[in-house]
């Protein structure tokens, strides 16, 4: 019944750690609707760039589907309305990273029917590159695995180079989350349709589906799907965090090293997660934007784990309330255990770069540890993917030597992956050295750049 | 619902989970593995054996405490790392050694090995042999009187130097023996492997039984809590450097067999150059580290003044450990050439 190419592999990346999984508490349970909150919270900063600018005005009534803002630059996206209503209020709205955001609170009608109309199709056939582009950009689309990144951005491949592969991402290494197994096995379809899109508007000449040895019939699933002749081929990888990262998957997929710096596309490959890619086969043919995404919604915390496909907007208080949550509740992340970030505010909305949702009680977070000072054991130096060395670079965070980090030790290659602090035995917060390292770095070569032009 | 809404959620930073390691446990399991090499140290050498490792271990965990609190900090006696210190120390030290003089070693250990550096995690050398090279400065002679192993009453009396008076010298005992490699130096004389292995000689309290140290270090390495090729290394120059000696002059030169078992070096290797904090990380610079101190090991044995060299090497090695770190490094992950070292 397979007539596509399926691969397994025994090569990796270098270093990297294993962290328990907990993936089958959820990865056979298929995706479910999730009911419509009363008011859907839409913040207009859901994605990197520039926020989407309000097109409607309060009192408005709009139905599902409608473009509620406009894309506000070209690197961002328009918001769509997940739901018939009718906008409550316009006003600034909580998001995860503390900071407010314009945004729209919309009522849903209780007793619509909430049918999605057409939009303009994207037909594959004849449409230009450019045109599938716009499309992506109309849609709404963004990396759904998490960095939430304006997606026709990243497929506009730049004059003088080119994309010899597509890689699309099915890794998904974080512990606990089964978005994308989830994705894999439901939405196989809307995958290779998404794939077709995607090599046409980027060029590439063959397409490679990157999944990890743990969602083996995921793997066998879209391989039977492949039409026999088509340049696209499933390759399964060893489990091994953070496989998914794009640098980690091409390299351990390709051999190839994106320059420290660089990108993708600097060794011609193009990297689209996997939801993503089903998420434009679902929406282009009917000329849609997003308006629900999948989220896996587990944790020891939670008591109907599920894969749930939720309204885009839904607060996560209406979730939690809604899957219920443990009486010991200490900690929600929104992402998975290893990148994810702890929620301060159960107002916050379920976005589109929310993957998962994971709550931990008062058992998992145990606190505080006692951190000890650094005995050099080497253990984070053999767990960095980017074999940077987080010893060196924490003792230097410590002494405010951010200048050093940066230029002789590679700081600004870290992309936060969380390994080093995983398997550090004095309980080093390297990662968090790290991030505010960064942004003083970035700050202060802000500042001289500044400084240089006045 | 409602007990979600009066609860105050916590928040921290990522990654939310760790893979459980922890600082103290790895040094509680080194201590573990030093138990049995310290229990036979006291099966063959007697109560005078117990009684010099008790004394430094109770003195490198007073001195840290002591230290802590005088300079204001919270106690780290916590972290078990004075208790390795003290017992490494204790089981270099000959058994008959005089109890005040291993106290002082217990304290130079922790103070100068690593209390001046910073404590835990700075020291530049294994606070144990700082504390034991010490000693050897200020009593050459205590510090090379043997005893013999498995006397009659060794377990109801202890040797007439044990109990001598702070700041005296010790009354020269009558029991004194040579050590295996004394016997070599200076008499060209080799003694059984066997007897090596199985530590049916005498020598310092816990030098003598490499078999036990062995376990030891294959215990603490299945438990990836120390690295095991930093001992493989050191081992394996040595064995490697002393045979080729040996094929040249086997009558000049000690067997390889006799090098690897004899004297400090199993326990030098296995549970001293291993020390964490003053080795390199790098598995490249780890060996680089231990075919240094083989290297150092035998030049100092075979034309040294010294019979012994174990520990003058990791000490010198443990000097180099910085620069070797700094000289090797990984190649960044997509950069094309390593960085010039700082």
């Amino acid at each position: 019944m397979a007539t596509g190419i399926l691969n397994f592999r025994k090569k990796s990346f270098k270093h990297g750690v294993h962290p328990p999984e907990h993936k089958s508490e959820t990865n056979g349970l298929p995706i479910r609707q999730f009911p419509f909150a009363p008011v859907i919270i839409l913040p207009m900063a859901q994605h990197i760039g520039a926020p989407a600018e309000i097109v409607v005005h309060e009192g408005q009534e709009v139905s599902r589907g409608q473009m509620l803002a406009k894309a506000g630059g070209y690197v961002s996206v328009p918001i769509h309305a997940p739901v018939s209503g009718v906008v409550r209020k316009i006003a600034n709205v909580p998001t995860i990273s503390g900071k407010m955001s314009p945004g729209i609170y919309l009522e849903a009608f209780p007793y619509s029917t909430q049918v999605v109309e057409e939009g303009m199709p994207i037909d594959l056939e004849t449409a230009t590159p450019d045109e599938i582009l716009k499309g992506i950009q109309d849609a709404g689309i963004v990396g759904l695995g998490g960095a939430a990144f304006p997606t026709h951005v990243k497929l506009k491949v730049p004059e003088g180079k080119h994309c010899d592969v597509l890689m699309i991402n099915g890794i998904e290494c974080e512990p606990y989350l089964t978005t994308d197994h989830r994705v894999m096995l439901e939405q196989g379809e809307d995958i290779l349709t998404g794939i077709k899109y995607l090599m046409k508007c980027t060029g590439a000449e063959r397409t490679i589906i990157g999944i990890e040895a743990n969602k083996k019939d995921a793997a066998e699933h879209l391989a039977s799907l492949i039409p026999e002749g088509d340049p696209v081929s499933v390759e399964v990888v060893p489990v091994k965090y953070p496989q998914g990262s794009e640098k980690m998957l091409i390299t351990a997929i390709l051999g190839r090293e994106v320059p420290s710096g660089g990108l993708p596309i600097d060794v011609h490959v193009v990297v689209v997660n996997v939801a993503t890619t089903a998420e434009i086969g679902r929406l282009l043919p009917h000329g849609r934007g997003i308006q629900e995404r999948v989220v896996t919604i587990t944790g020891p915390g939670v008591k109907k784990k599920g894969n749930y496909l939720i309204p885009i907007g839904t607060p996560l208080r209406f979730v939690l309330d809604e899957v219920g949550v443990d009486e010991k509740v200490s900690e929600v992340y929104m992402g998975g255990p290893m990148m994810g970030v702890a929620v301060s505010n159960l107002d916050i909305s379920i976005v589109k770069g929310t993957s998962g949702i994971v709550v931990f009680t008062e058992k998992e977070v145990k606190r505080p540890e006692k951190v000890y000072p650094c005995i050099k054991c080497g253990a984070c130096v053999e767990a960095c993917p980017l074999s940077l060395n987080p010893s060196q670079l924490g003792i230097l965070a410590k002494f405010e030597e951010y200048d050093t980090m940066a230029e002789e030790f590679n700081l600004l290659d870290c992309f936060e992956c969380g390994s080093c602090s995983y398997v550090c035995p004095s309980h080093i917060p390297l990662v968090q050295y790290f991030r505010l390292s960064k942004s003083i770095v970035r700050k202060r070569r802000a500042a001289k750049q500044n400084g240089g032009n006045a | 619902m409602e007990a979600m809404l009066n609860r105050t959620l916590n928040i921290s930073t990522s990654p939310h989970i760790t893979k459980g390691s922890s600082t103290d446990v790895i040094m509680q399991n080194v201590v573990w593995a030093l138990i049995p090499v310290a229990l036979f140290a006291v099966y063959s050498f007697g109560m005078s054996a117990f009684l010099v490792i008790a004394t430094s271990v109770i003195s490198a965990v007073l001195t840290e405490h002591f230290l802590c609190r005088i300079s204001k900090q919270e106690s780290t006696i916590g972290d078990w790392s004075a208790v390795i210190t003290g017992l490494l120390l204790g089981l270099t030290l000959p058994p008959n050694f005089p109890l005040w003089m291993a106290f002082v070693g217990g304290m130079i250990a922790i103070g100068l090995g690593k209390f001046i550096f910073g404590g835990l995690g700075y020291n530049v050398f294994n606070p144990a042999l700082v504390g034991r090279a010490v000693l050897q400065a200020a009593f050459p002679v205590a510090i090379t009187t043997w005893f013999p192993a498995f006397g009659e009453g060794r377990f109801t009396s202890v040797s007439v130097s044990t109990f001598t008076a702070p700041f005296m010298e010790p009354a020269v005992d009558g029991f004194t023996g040579a050590t295996p490699l004394s016997a070599f130096k200076f008499d060209n004389v080799t003694a059984d492997s066997m007897e090596l292995a199985l530590g049916q000689i005498t020598g310092s309290t816990g030098e003598t039984c490499a078999l036990l140290i062995i376990l030891g270090g294959i215990y603490l390495a299945a438990r990836k809590m120390m690295d095991w090729k930093i001992p493989v290394a050191i081992l394996a120059t040595v064995f490697a450097l002393s045979g080729i000696l040996y094929l040249v002059d086997s009558q000049a030169y000690p067997s390889p067999v006799f090098m690897l078992f004899s004297g400090g070096l199993m326990l030098g290797a296995v549970f001293m150059a291993t020390d964490m904090v003053a080795s390199p990380m790098t598995t490249l610079g780890v060996v680089v580290y231990g075919a240094i101190i083989g290297l150092l090991t035998v030049v100092i044995r075979i034309w040294g003044g010294l019979p012994e060299g174990v520990m003058y090497a990791i000490l010198l090695a443990n000097a180099i450990s910085p620069h070797i770190d700094k000289m090797i490094r990984p190649r960044v992950y997509g950069t094309t050439k390593k960085k010039a070292s700082a």
